[in-house]
């Protein structure tokens, strides 16, 4: 089975994050009223062929701890889609 | 003899020859360590670079702690091997777990290149150990990602067993406790964000650097 999946790493809550920060101070300046609590983080896509869900998401869990994330100072939610076309 | 020591090359590295330059007007023997092969060759002391291992993708150090190298740096530092990471090499140690916390994007976002006043917290370390505990270094700062961050339980611990080594005078990048320096458990894994090597002469602006190496070069002699 192959599933698209979609990583979405943020910095975990209590982290100061400068950019979004930034962002969220310029917002006035640019006519945009009433927005708070900017977050910027990375979007990370790829695929991955499994036996199953369970072990896609497994294996993914792996890669993100250690790798895509690092653990200090973010989180990561997974998104997994199984491909419509996948091989059964 | 001269203690050798070893400067970690990645691809994107670019502050190594300024540490060989740095380690041999101060008496030391340096040679290149690549990033692609898993020993630090008999070496007295390790220094991992400032520059942009592996172009710095992802995240300043992810993909280089990867490098064969790092294995071989991390028994080295086990062993109770002097290790010290400038800059990019801060980052790559934190990421390899050698040394706890994480260098986060500066507080406005700018990028810092200047002479930065620092202070000295701890003697207690393989970079410190021949600077004066209070004494102020000037020592330049060449980041974006400078900004020093870990949980408050790390900050405690730190703070508990007095392995803030360095601290700014007046903190450039919002680094936490106004931390430029930290160092391991053992004392001999050791982290900073200014550079020493480029503060080793008052034809560079300061010579405040020369204690900083002469601790490592001291350390490795210890070995």
């Amino acid at each position: 089975m192959t599933f698209s999946v979609h990583v979405d790493v943020q910095l975990r809550p209590g982290i100061a994050d400068p950019q979004g920060s930034t962002i969220e101070r310029s917002l006035p300046t640019l006519g945009f009223d009433g927005i708070s609590g900017v977050r910027v983080g990375k979007s990370i896509r790829f695929l991955i062929d499994a036996p199953d869900e369970a072990s896609a998401r497994q294996e993914v869990e792996d890669l993100c701890r250690r790798f895509l994330t690092n653990p200090v100072i973010e989180d990561a939610q997974i998104e997994l889609t199984e491909l419509a076309d996948s091989p059964v | 003899m001269s203690t050798r020591v070893g400067v970690v090359l990645f691809p994107g590295s670019n502050c190594e020859m300024d540490v060989i330059e740095a380690v041999k007007t101060l008496g030391g023997d340096a040679e290149i360590l690549w990033h692609g092969d898993a020993t630090v060759n008999g070496v007295d002391a390790v220094v991992v670079p400032g520059g942009f291992a592996h172009g710095d993708y992802l995240r300043p150090g992810a993909i280089a702690r990867f490098s064969p190298v790092m294995n071989a740096v991390a028994d080295f530092a086990e062993s109770g091997g002097a290790v010290v990471g400038i800059c990019n090499g801060f980052q790559v140690l934190t990421e390899a777990g050698l040394l706890p916390g994480a260098l986060q994007k500066n507080r406005g976002l700018k990028f810092l290149c200047a002479p930065a006043q620092l202070r000295v917290e701890s003697t207690d370390s393989v970079l410190t150990s021949q600077a004066t505990k209070g004494q102020l270094l000037r020592v330049p700062i060449n980041h974006f990602e400078g900004n020093y961050t870990c949980s408050p339980e790390t900050l405690a611990e730190l703070q508990a067993e007095d392995r803030i080594v360095l601290r700014y005078v007046d903190n450039p990048n919002g680094s936490v406790d106004d931390i430029a320096g930290v160092c391991n458990a053992g004392r001999n894994v050791v982290g900073l964000m200014p550079h020493p090597e480029r503060a080793i002469s008052a034809l560079l602006g300061s010579a405040d650097g020369v204690p900083l190496l002469q601790s490592v070069l001291l350390a490795g002699v210890a070995a």
